[in-house]
């Protein structure tokens, strides 16, 4: 599996690790809610097909993407830099 | 010089007749060529059962020419580099190999354990699992050792591999798999147009079907077109060609994994193999086919082999498999293997071809030649006993109905033409099926994602032309795919396939049996026919639980001319086609691989990286005993000359404790942490209070995690207003790392910060000890150390000899400590003058033994009780976490189960008996209660305590908060003793912390 990372180009998917579902919507951290919380930290979906997730470039610029990979496929569609994507701003903005 | 009986006086287009080569085989000197493979230096010198069968001890000889060999498995080399189950056509001969049958004893023609062929009839499918039921105390200690003693294949070497692999990692734009005609038509288009192309070629020869017998390509000899080919692509500079490189499995996004093997073992540093990991942004199959045998009885006898296999190595090797061969096919491409044989100078008993006289325009020219010509005729079985002497064929009635007028011809080679089957594995290997095709009766490959393309005959061509000319049409479009414009693209184009059958129809293939005669569907495993229809009457009816229970397509060919066979005969005892039967799964490897190659130069003191701490060398110096922590080496200790390890500790602890010692924590994590908002970044990860830690001053932290848990524990030293120092522990160093940078660039990505890894740009010591601070008076004379200047957790940046360093002071060991950062360029030279003017001082080093020692005498929690299990709470830490604040795991630590009032908490532990054997990982139990019952919690860390002048510890005990003073048992049962411990606090040591700010 290859993964075009926005710094450094085509590569192997070994310099990389995954870093979990990147739709989860994490609570802001002063949210008291523990039902909230329980779920961003233990609940998963494990969908078939077009999927959204976290993955750092560790072996190399140690980047967090946001990578979109079809799970039956492992077709790599989308990579974003994660700190620029607008989705994590936006879950941010409305907690 | 002999040519050996079976070589033939000319010929052989692959051999070099002046390069002969000795080998032995069983012990026996032989004679070969250069370019021969073992399997024809073996046929050449007339050896023909070379190995027995894996369950009934059959007579098993050579049976194909490349790695699809089901029989001819030997073990090849000597001592460490015995290596078992080697398919001889895949071989190279070289000089001196030495190789040797195997299961059997004492010879493959003299093999006692031949005695389980006469007891077949116990041993049918399923036979293990209906037989060895009962008593089922007996299936480890009787049976499986029994199976495992008569079963089995060869037997690997013990000892450790004395040969050196390679490793690599590239890319390409173009790959093309295989170089047969097909696979060297498509690289020769590729690079022409400039792509950057790899062609790996699984035999040490180019060529593949073409160089296996004679023929033409564009009107010239194959040999003298391959050769061409070859030359051109070695001349490329965008052509890479690999031979002896087999590719073994297809990944995902163009990866393909390789072997090439380099030399038949390492000499004068040559590695052997080569394993490659190659990403290729186009990839051509140009795999082949496999010839297919037939099921008739008696086929599995040495010298019934496949057809283009006994024609390869007559014209490739100039080695006659027999002097009197008879050919058996049903098409012209089979039969016609007997006119190539014929020119070639071997003699050709018969040839026996299911159609009916006159239906072949070859039935003329093998009756010209001389050859006997049996039409309309079909085997049924073949005689002899360790190898084929005779071959009995009856004349068709019908279709499949056989008469009973059978004739028997006198031949020593059986050349069986089964018609062919796309060789499919790799293309299988992403998780597709093969397609049925009923017209051609055979498999297609699967539809793969764009970037894959087929060349000839995997891809459904059949024949030279057609597999050049889809070479060429593969090469272009891999061309255009990759941006590279071919000139060719116009004119090649992959010619239309006609509807020909490739193979004989089932009841060609699946001969009706003479009565007792045993038809051998896979010859590694000995599944026969019966087997097949015995599983299918007992309900394995999938083709997935027919191969697990009759084992068929399991050996180390992976059935790979086994598994058509089988479908044809599930398909007729089932009465659906082969497609309706199905395929199993293709998995990688295609071929056996070597683990070394995989493992590469990782074993050993290799098998991961070392990480070496900047003053490493003083420590071996010093006679410190290296230990591995994790990937980094540390000293333990340094024992003087007449010391224990144990007694080495305990003095340098007390040394510590009495004097002044320092011990190297460059291992620990460092973190540097700026940004304009660096502040709000540390009070949100550490679960304690951060906001008011001014600049020049240290504090201990905790991180959770997000689910609450204690992820790590470590120093955040406030260097300036927005720049930090955080460190961790040397085991969490990494991951805590990534838990940060996961927060800055998912969670936090309005916070301006960032951090970074500086654990490599610090050599980290700490100087402990009631005389510490003479020793960093010392060492910095220019600086003012007094407790005024540098009290309890302050932090100075210092500069010294030029450099940037840094001074600490906490505590570990619970003396007055510094810890002192030094550019790790110059740790080893700080180090050194460290203990030079230490040394009035009574300066000595200390190593990770007695800084666990001290730590435990002071209660401080270490890996043993970070655990990833324990709460703030359980280690004692809960007030310092009391106040609340928005932080990472600040919510879930309210979990019900975590707020537990029964959950362990952390005590201290002192053995009533001072020399008590205690270990961590004892129980903690209530006395006089046994079993589960009593369980309280267990003893996390143990040692001997100069301070206390016993055994003590650390534990995580049940209500440990309301039982200080009571004494509890330790049970150590894989030990088997029982320990008395006294409960008490975790402090063991100065409780109320005054030697600190001293």
């Amino acid at each position: 599996m290859r993964i075009h990372c926005p710094y450094c180009g085509p590569r192997s998917h070994a310099e990389f690790t995954y870093g979990g579902d990147a739709r989860r919507e994490r609570p802001a951290d002063s949210n008291p809610d523990t039902t909230w919380w329980s779920d961003h930290v233990f609940l998963r979906d494990n969908p078939r097909g077009e999927h959204q997730e976290y993955w750092q470039h560790t072996h190399g610029c140690r980047v967090w993407l946001r990578v979109t990979r079809d799970t039956a496929t492992h077709e790599i569609g989308a990579v974003a830099i994660a700190a620029d994507s607008s989705d994590a701003r936006d879950n941010e903005d409305r907690q | 010089m002999s040519h050996g009986p079976y070589r033939l006086a000319q010929g052989g287009s692959g051999i070099d007749r002046d390069a002969p080569i000795t080998f032995r085989y069983n012990g026996r000197r032989h004679t070969g060529y250069a370019g021969d493979t073992l399997a024809s230096a073996l046929l050449g010198n007339g050896e023909r059962l070379i190995a027995r069968s894996f369950k009934y001890h059959r007579p098993r000889g050579i049976y194909t020419i490349g790695s699809e060999e089901p029989g001819g498995l030997l073990t090849v080399g000597e001592g460490a580099r015995q290596e078992p189950n080697r398919k001889a056509p895949t071989v190279t001969l070289h000089e001196g190999l030495s190789a040797r049958s195997q299961n059997c004893w004492p010879s493959p023609r003299w093999d006692l354990m031949a005695v389980n062929g006469y007891l077949s009839a116990l041993f049918v499918a399923g036979f293990y699992y209906k037989t060895f039921m009962r008593p089922a105390s007996w299936w480890e200690p009787v049976y499986e050792r029994f199976i495992r003693r008569a079963a089995g294949l060869g037997r690997l070497s013990t000892a450790p591999d004395p040969d050196s692999y390679l490793q690599a990692d590239a890319c390409c734009d173009v790959l093309v798999i295989g170089a047969g005609a097909a696979g060297l038509g498509a690289a020769q288009t590729a690079a022409a147009s400039g792509a950057r192309v790899m062609v790996v070629e699984e035999r040490d020869w180019l060529g593949g079907q073409l160089s296996l017998a004679p023929g033409t390509v564009d009107d010239e000899p194959a040999n003298r077109w391959i050769e061409r080919q070859a030359d051109a692509l070695e001349a490329a500079d965008n052509v890479q060609v690999l031979r002896s490189c087999v590719a073994f499995g297809l990944y995902d996004h163009g990866v393909v994994g390789l072997v090439e093997t380099l030399a038949p073992e390492s000499v004068d540093g040559q590695a052997r193999a080569r394993y490659w990991r190659l990403a290729a942004e186009q990839i051509i199959f140009a795999t082949g086919a496999l010839e297919q045998p037939l099921a008739f009885a008696g086929n599995d006898l040495p010298g019934v082999m496949l057809a283009h296999a006994v024609c390869g190595y007559a014209y490739r090797f100039g080695v006659a498999a027999g002097h009197q061969v008879v050919v058996v096919g049903s098409d012209d491409a089979g039969i016609g293997n007997a006119l190539h044989l014929h020119q070639l100078g071997v003699s050709v008993a018969a040839v026996v071809d299911a159609r009916h006289a006159g239906e072949s325009a070859l039935h003329e020219s093998i009756t010209a030649a001389g050859i006997p010509l049996h039409a309309g005729c079909l085997p049924v079985r073949a005689h002899g006993h360790a190898k084929v002497k005779a071959l009995r064929i009856a004349p068709r009635q019908s279709e499949a109905s056989l008469s009973d007028q059978t004739h028997s011809i006198r031949c020593d080679a059986v050349a069986v033409a089964g018609g062919w089957q796309p060789a499919l594995h790799l293309q299988c290997h992403l998780g597709g099926r093969p397609a049925y095709d009923p017209d051609r009766d055979i498999f297609l490959p699967p539809a793969l994602p764009p970037g894959h393309h087929h060349a000839g005959a995997c891809g459904g061509f059949a024949g030279v032309e057609a597999a050049v000319e889809s070479g060429r049409a593969a090469g272009s479009a891999a061309a255009v795919a990759c941006g590279k414009s071919s000139m060719d693209s116009q004119t090649a184009v992959a010619p239309a396939a006609d509807a020909t059958p490739w193979g004989p129809a089932s009841a060609w293939r699946v001969i009706a049996a003479p009565k007792g005669g045993k038809r051998f569907i896979d010859l590694q495993h000995d599944v026969t026919i019966e087997d097949i229809e015995l599983a299918y009457r007992e309900g394995y009816r999938s083709v997935e639980h027919l191969k697990r229970y009759t084992t068929l397509g399991m050996g180390t060919d992976q059935g790979k001319i086994a598994n058509m066979l089988g479908l044809h005969a599930l398909g007729m005892t089932a009465g659906v086609s082969p497609g309706e039967a199905g395929t199993t799964t293709f998995r990688p490897s295609y071929v056996p691989i070597p683990l070394g190659a995989i493992a590469g130069s990782h074993r050993g003191a290799d098998f991961r990286p070392s990480r070496i701490a900047p003053a490493q060398r003083c420590h071996v110096e010093a006679g410190g005993r290296m230990i591995t922590a994790g990937a980094w080496h540390r000293a333990e200790a340094y024992p003087h000359a007449d010391e224990t390890i144990a007694d080495a500790v305990t003095r340098e602890a007390g040394h510590v404790r009495r004097r002044v010692g320092i011990v190297d924590v460059s291992t620990l994590g460092k973190i540097a942490l700026i940004g304009p908002d660096a502040a709000e970044v540390v009070n949100r990860l550490y679960v304690n209070g951060m906001k008011t830690l001014p600049p020049g001053k240290a504090r201990y932290g905790v991180m959770l995690r997000e689910d609450g848990l204690v992820l790590d524990d470590g120093t955040v030293a406030r260097l300036a207003e927005t720049r930090y120092l955080l460190t961790t522990t040397t085991a969490h160093a990494a991951s805590v790392l990534v838990h940060i940078e996961y927060l800055l660039e998912t969670a936090w990505p309005e916070l301006q910060a960032t951090v970074a890894s500086v654990s490599d740009h610090w050599a980290t010591f700490a100087i402990a000890g009631p005389n510490s601070r003479e020793v960093l008076a010392a060492l910095f004379p220019d600086e003012d150390v007094s407790n005024e200047a540098i009290p309890f957790l302050a932090v100075r940046e210092v500069t010294y000899a030029g450099q940037p360093m840094l001074i600490m002071r906490n505590s570990y060991s619970g003396e007055r400590a510094y810890e002192v950062y030094v550019p790790a360029d110059y740790g080893e030279a700080m180090w050194r003058r460290a203990l030079e003017v230490g040394k009035p001082h009574g300066l000595a080093p200390y190593g990770t033994e007695a800084m666990g020692v001290l730590r435990i005498e002071k209660g401080h929690v270490a890996g043993p009780e970070l655990d990833g299990r324990v709460t703030t709470d359980d280690i004692g830490l809960g007030r310092m976490t009391a106040r609340r604040k928005p932080c990472v795991g600040n919510t879930l630590r309210d979990r019900p189960g975590l707020q537990d009032p029964d959950r362990p908490r952390l005590v201290g532990l002192t053995a009533i008996d001072p020399n008590a054997p205690l270990e961590s990982g004892a129980l903690l139990a209530e006395p006089g209660v046994e079993g589960v019952d009593g369980l309280l919690g267990h003893v996390t860390s143990v040692c001997y305590s100069p301070a206390c002048e016993g055994k003590i510890g650390l534990g995580l005990l049940r209500h440990g908060d309301d039982r200080h003073g009571e004494v509890i048992e330790a049970r150590d049962p894989l030990a088997g003793v029982v320990i008395p411990i006294r409960v008490g606090p975790s402090v063991f040591v100065d409780p109320d912390g005054s030697r600190l700010h001293d």
